[in-house]
């Protein structure tokens, strides 16, 4: 093995407790690094495929305009054919096409104003979860049947159970007035409170009939196989859209989840800025005393002829094998304790309220993944050679016969 | 008085895997106000013997009496008493404590055993004055010369007039003209102080101002002279 | 006790022996303090904010409603209590603010639109002090009484409604028969509020308009109380309680919004775990540079044991000389949060993530808040646990023998 590595590397455990402590920085740092990476982007993950999972899918094709201003006459025409189109287009069935309008519900005992989704009873369960959460009843059956399923919190809220009716008014598109009687089939509860307050979802064909839609839509949904495929989707879906169709990605349709990521991502990289700026003030004060205590021996030898340069490069080298092994024990660590954690998951008290708001649920399992352990512990690794630079800039300054006579 | 009494005491350390016996069964007597001289080639014993008297290093068996205490059965808080009122130390080299001041470093004593401010610096400066170094109060031992240093470090040993002052080598790191003068130093306080001195050393300087020169060898004392001193 | 003085000379004097390492740790505590505190104060703003905004939106400190109000808030869930009554019982108790009003849901309905919305029927001078809605930056104008005839709305609804102050719109709710109860309002105001959704969720009309309109009498469905602290409502909670029988029920504020009563206790739980963490970064260091110091040391160590000084004083010269490090670098850290907050306490503009931070249930402007406690708990933890690390450096300087110590080359 090269003897300046053995060198280096014997250097280091001269004082060994010194290297332990400055290596332990490293792993502390490391560790917590590697464990909350990999739990906040677990949880962003979560967040993310959660809320659209629940409604609003990976991408959308609408009107200009109406993902603003939501106005019932900004409209997808021929909606239906077009969800179809783009079914055999994609060769996936995860497409389905819906219908908006805003309405009085009335039940026999309340009224509430709530919107009112049409929605195609057989493909939407491949674009949202609320056909999978009806806790009472059934979802919706045949295109044109006179049905409706609503939130937990709203049937409450109306007083209704399954098999009661309810009375819808409203506009229609053409400004006309909109009334239909429809039967509650099926009552859903997401656990998300807008969700299961605001919602009801009957069938298009009915809601196009109720509301003189002719034809036309609002939305046609769209899910990808994971949330990584969404842009390519996007990218296919707008090259084939007729004109005067827009097609959207979840960070236009839901802005706030990609800003409450982004403001929550700030602070965190804020915190771990400041962890790996402490490490690497350790690593300076550790390397700067191991140049200075080294005085006198570094003289004696650049007396012998060895040049200052080589010598720095020496202090990096020493520098570079104990950031490695922070590196690679901190990695570990963290790894472990995530592993540790994406088995037991993660709790700590007052998270399940917070959760609820964020689509989260009360429990989140961190999930271990490459980039996420080892980006932190580079970051500190860089950080750490970048720190001795100053020490081994110093030994350029040394002359040999000052260097001896000191000690 | 009898100063300091060692009765059968033995010392021996290990080095390796070698036994070394620094002191073998060493018995001794030195009276109050005497000038002693310890002299042994390296690892004869001196340092051993002198450490046993001022209670740094208790021995493995016998007994050692300072100023008619038995101070071998002492536990470590009673020995650093001992030491703080007792005892002055003049060692061979660092001395000083680097960051104090000359006068700092002769009032440290004084300080920790309690004398009040005013007293305090009116003895250090008093001291410094008798050593010949005043002007030098707020020097720092890094601005001082080995001898001013050694200097220094004298006037602590004696500014709160211990009964026994007990040096190990003070005149390896000195040249001729300054270790002459430290020694006449020496000999001026034991002859108006009565103070005892033990002074461990092979420099030939030393030993012509002793009245007394222990020979030890091997941990045992081969010669215990008696002699006009210069 | 006496030896304080020399001891704490001796450590100044080692810290600046060493001077590049004691500047060294210096920059690492005082950027470790800075951060503390300068974080601490950006999430005390941020949730000060939230909650009194929340608090504001609740509203109030303690409710008082109809039992089965919560679960269906709907006009047949009314207190039973007229004004007269609720004057008589609670007019003289003392509270900084209190008022009661009608909550109904209904439908707002222009021209071009309908929405959903939360119709509020008000006291205007009662609610003006916990009010939301700051009444004087309201287009056009604030309600002027109980009596008011006009509607007041978000500024976001009206755009989505496309009216604006002067145009009439429509409100329909229901009456306690499940007959519909409709009016129409003219729009005499437009309120901005912190957060979009609370523009597009609540209308505010006249408090007898309003029970006219939904054909109530004089009932009420909400009693709200401010007392002077949004940390202890307890004292508030039990001059109500006191005042009310098992016909209506008391709530806390945390109570009816459990995500901002946990947010409060969560955050203070971060605060003091990232106060921590930091200082467990900055320890190994600072058990480094302690552990190196006594190294350097060892024959002066020596030297001052032989001469006779307790190993206690040893351990408490290493220790003063820890703590001297942490104070002042604390000092500088304290000085430099200190600085670079208040400035930013008029405000800091985060409306790029606008929308995220409705989703937290905060506004889009950040007023960090430097509050003395948190900067003294930061620094006192610090020196606490400071305290705890430098022990086992400081215990083993202390238990040198004198002899090897001196003897050490």
């Amino acid at each position: 093995m090269n003897i300046v590595l053995r060198l280096a590397w014997r250097n280091l455990w001269r004082h060994a407790r010194r290297t332990w402590l400055t290596i332990g920085a490293m792993v502390f740092s490391n560790t917590l690094l590697v464990f909350m990476i990999s739990f906040q982007f677990s949880m962003y993950e979560l967040m993310i495929d959660n809320s659209l999972r629940v409604f609003t899918g990976h991408i959308q094709v609408q009107a200009p305009g109406y993902n603003d201003d939501q106005k019932m006459r900004q409209v997808v025409p021929g909606v239906q054919g077009l969800a179809e189109q783009l079914r055999n287009d994609l060769e996936s069935d995860t497409v389905a096409a819906r219908g908006w309008a805003f309405g009085l519900a009335s039940s026999e005992a309340r009224s509430y104003g709530i919107g009112i989704y049409g929605v195609e009873p057989e493909f939407e369960g491949r674009v949202s979860n609320i056909p999978g959460l009806i806790e009472e009843g059934r979802f919706l059956g045949e295109i044109d049947a006179m049905e409706i399923v609503i939130g937990a919190v709203l049937a409450r809220n109306l007083r209704v159970g399954v098999g009661d009716e309810l009375t819808l008014l409203g506009s229609g598109l053409d400004g006309s007035f909109a009334a239909a009687v429809v039967v509650v089939v099926g009552i859903f509860e997401s656990g998300v409170k807008e969700v299961d307050r605001n919602i009801a979802e009957m069938p298009l064909g009915t809601f196009q009939d109720v509301f003189y839609m002719d034809g036309a839509g609002h939305q046609v949904v769209m899910q990808a196989s994971t949330l990584e495929d969404a842009p390519a989707l996007q990218g296919k879906v707008a090259a084939g859209l007729p004109a005067g169709l827009v097609v959207h990605d979840w960070t236009v349709l839901q802005p706030g989840l990609k800003q409450a990521i982004q403001a929550d991502m700030s602070s965190a990289f804020f915190m771990y800025g400041i962890l790996v700026i402490l490490v690497a003030f350790s690593v300076l004060n550790t390397q700067l005393m191991s140049v200075l205590e080294r005085t006198h021996e570094f003289g004696v030898v650049m007396a012998l002829g060895m040049k200052p340069g080589r010598l720095g490069r020496l202090v990096m080298l020493e520098t570079a094998l104990m950031g490695l092994l922070g590196f690679l024990l901190g990695a570990a660590a963290g790894a472990l304790l995530t592993y540790w954690l994406s088995v037991n998951g993660l709790s700590y008290p007052g998270m399940e309220e917070m959760a609820a708001n964020f689509n989260l649920p009360g429990r989140v399992y961190p999930q271990v993944s490459l980039e996420k352990t080892v980006f932190g512990p580079a970051v500190v690794f860089l950080f750490t050679l970048l720190a001795a630079v100053y020490p081994a800039l110093r030994l350029r300054r040394l002359h040999p016969v000052e260097a001896m006579r000191s000690n | 008085m009898t100063a300091v009494r060692c009765v059968d005491i033995c010392k021996t350390y290990r080095q390796g895997d070698q036994d070394i016996k620094a002191l073998d069964h060493l018995s001794v007597e030195i009276q109050k106000g005497e000038f002693v001289c310890l002299m042994s080639p390296s690892g004869g014993g001196k340092t051993t013997l002198l450490n046993a008297i001022g209670g740094l290093d208790i021995p493995d068996s016998g007994e050692v009496w300072v100023a008619d205490k038995r101070i071998d059965q002492m536990s470590k808080g009673e020995l650093a008493d001992l030491r703080l009122a007792n005892i002055g130390f003049v060692f061979q080299a660092y001395n000083l404590i680097p960051v104090l001041t000359a006068q700092e470093n002769i009032e440290f004593v004084m300080q920790v055993q309690g004398v009040p401010t005013a007293r305090r610096r009116e003895k250090s400066l008093a001291i410094l004055e008798e050593v010949g170094l005043t002007g030098l109060e707020s020097r720092r031992p890094a601005a001082m010369s080995g001898g001013q240093q050694q200097r220094v470090a004298v006037a602590r040993a004696i500014v709160s007039r211990p009964a026994l002052v007990l040096a190990d080598e003070p005149t390896a790191n000195l040249d001729s003209k300054t270790a002459d003068e430290l020694m006449e130093l020496f000999k001026e306080l034991n002859e108006h102080h009565n103070t005892t001195f033990v002074i461990a050393t092979h420099d030939q300087r030393v030993m012509r101002y002793a009245k007394r020169i222990i020979r030890m060898r091997d941990g045992r004392i081969v010669d215990d002279i008696e002699q006009n001193a210069a | 006790m006496r030896m304080l003085p020399v001891l704490s000379r001796l450590a100044w004097r080692y810290l600046w022996r060493n001077h590049r390492r004691t500047i060294v740790m210096l920059s690492a505590i005082s950027v470790g303090a800075w951060a503390m505190i300068f974080m601490t104060a950006l999430t005390r703003g941020m949730v000060d904010q939230m909650i009194a905004d929340g608090i504001s939106v609740i509203p109030g400190h303690v409710q008082v409603h109809n039992p089965d109000y919560l679960d269906d808030p709907s006009v047949n869930n009314r207190i039973a209590l007229t004004d007269a009554e609720l004057e008589q019982r609670f007019g003289e108790a003392g509270f900084a603010a209190w008022a009661s009003r009608v909550r109904v849901p209904a439908v707002i309905t222009s021209e071009r639109e309908s929405r959903g919305v939360t119709l509020l029927g008000i006291d205007p001078d009662a609610e003006r002090a916990f009010s939301f809605v700051d009444y004087d930056k309201v287009d056009g104008r604030f309600l002027e009484g109980p009596d008011d005839n006009g509607v007041v709305i978000g500024a976001k609804l009206a755009e989505t409604l496309e009216t604006t102050v002067g145009k009439r719109i429509v409100l329909m709710s229901q009456d306690p028969d499940n007959e519909i109860a409709d009016r129409g309002f003219r729009v005499v105001g437009l309120f901005h509020a912190n957060m979009d959704v609370y523009e597009e969720t609540y209308a505010f009309i006249g408090k007898r308009t309003a029970q006219k309109m939904l054909r109530i009498g004089d009932t009420v469905s909400e009693l709200v109380f401010v007392g002077s602290d949004y940390r202890n409502v307890e004292p508030v909670y039990e001059k109500v309680s006191a005042a009310v029988d098992d016909s209506v029920k008391v709530s806390r504020w945390t109570e009816v919004d459990t995500y901002l009563g946990t947010m409060l206790g969560v955050m203070d739980g971060f605060m003091l775990i990232w106060v921590i963490v930091i200082f467990l970064a900055l320890s190994f260091g600072l058990v480094n540079t302690l552990v190196m110091a006594v190294f350097e040391r060892v024959r002066e160590i020596g030297l001052m044991l032989a001469l006779g000084m307790k190993p206690m004083s040893i351990l408490g010269q290493i220790i003063i000389e820890s703590m001297m490090l942490l104070a002042v670098g604390l000092l500088i850290g304290d000085v430099l949060a200190y600085v670079t907050v208040k400035p930013l306490e008029s405000g800091v503009d985060i409306s790029i993530v606008a929308k995220g931070m409705e989703m937290f249930g905060a506004s889009s402007i950040l007023y960090p808040k430097l509050y003395m406690d948190d900067v003294i708990l930061s620094n006192v933890v610090v020196l606490v646990l400071g305290f705890l690390a430098s022990l086992s450096p400081a215990w083993r300087a202390s238990r040198y023998e004198p002899v090897e110590a001196i003897t050490k080359v």
